[in-house]
């Protein structure tokens, strides 16, 4: 749905804005490499821009740190409605390692709300690409909550729970 | 000078265009590349090393009476390959799943249960040899309440209660 919703609001060419917010420097790698030709986001009209207030996606890289968790959400006022915010990395989705560590909120989505996350340490261009397309509506949605259980099923034969040692 | 413009034209016709298809065509990643990580519930005794290397601490276990409930919170995992290389019956693997991007933290998460044995004294789950040893004792069923002597394991059980 939200798929939909953001092919409604962004028909046009989606300017991105690149926030770093304690990263360590691997996923703005992973980000530019991304928009070369070999992987070449701009097909699709993305394009770095150098101030959030001509931003419509903004792009969050790393764990926030407090020192920069005020500086983050006034970034976000500044950008215009509509807009999108990736967490790219896995700092960013959920503070990595250092999620409970004193001068880390543990993530971007405990700062501000974040509409995608891209997992990953760092992510593939690739993967960061895949989050494009699915903001696009180009392609679906792969990764589901997985619940499994070893409980016994009845309809199972006993042989099966009885180890023949 | 103009001849070398003709090269450098001819040399562009000649190779083909470099920009991946990607999202439009399936993609292998090279080989060695480490993704998401997948647990067989068969597999898994629930021994907790995985646990106790994850330099993230994702991994979560609850011991709740006759099961082992065991949390695996993704959205922070390193992708470092140390569960798997820890985990000795080899339950724990990692796959070349990359497209993992969400608009929900819980698509990430594993949650599975273990059916496993209880420790009539201190009550923490445990792997049987056998699967019938794990049918839970009177010490189990009656929890704390039960102040007795703790009952060996092969007393004969009057209900079962799952």
């Amino acid at each position: 749905m939200l798929a939909r919703l953001s092919r409604k609001a962004f028909p046009k060419a989606l300017w991105v804005y690149h926030a770093n917010a304690g990263a360590c420097n691997g996923c703005d790698i992973e980000v530019i490499n991304v928009l070369t030709p070999y992987y070449d986001a701009e097909r699709f009209g993305i394009k770095l821009v150098g101030s959030p207030r001509h931003a419509d996606v903004i792009l969050v890289t790393g764990a926030v740190t407090r020192q920069v968790a005020p500086a983050l959400r006034r970034l976000l006022e500044a950008t215009p409605d509509p807009k999108l915010v990736f967490a790219i990395g896995s700092c960013a989705c959920g503070g990595d390692m250092w999620f409970d560590t004193y001068n880390i909120w543990g993530g971007a989505n405990k700062v501000i709300p974040v509409n995608y996350y891209v997992p990953g340490c760092p992510p593939r261009p690739e993967a960061i690409l895949y989050a494009v397309a699915v903001a696009l509506g180009l392609a679906p949605k792969k990764v589901a909550k997985k619940e499994q259980s070893d409980f016994p099923r009845f309809e199972e034969p006993v042989s099966k729970f009885v180890r023949s040692s | 000078m103009f001849k070398g413009k003709i090269q450098e034209a001819l040399i562009c016709f000649a190779h083909p265009r470099v920009t991946l298809k990607y999202p439009f065509e399936p993609l292998e990643p090279p080989e060695g590349f480490r993704g998401r990580i997948a647990v067989e519930v068969e597999r898994c005794i629930g021994c907790g090393g995985c646990a106790n290397v994850c330099p993230s601490r994702l991994i979560r276990f609850y011991d709740e009476g006759d099961r082992t409930r065991m949390e695996f919170i993704l959205d922070r995992c390193t992708y470092c390959g140390r569960c798997a290389d820890v985990c000795p019956e080899n339950a724990v693997t990692m796959t070349k799943e990359f497209e993992t991007a969400t608009d929900d933290l819980r698509d990430l998460y594993i949650v599975q249960e273990l059916y496993m044995g209880t420790c009539n004294r201190c009550g923490r789950c445990f792997e049987t040899e056998n699967w019938i040893d794990k049918i839970p004792t009177r010490r189990h069923r009656e929890g704390a309440r039960f102040l007795g002597p703790a009952t060996p394991h092969t007393e004969p059980i009057q209900e079962v209660r799952r």
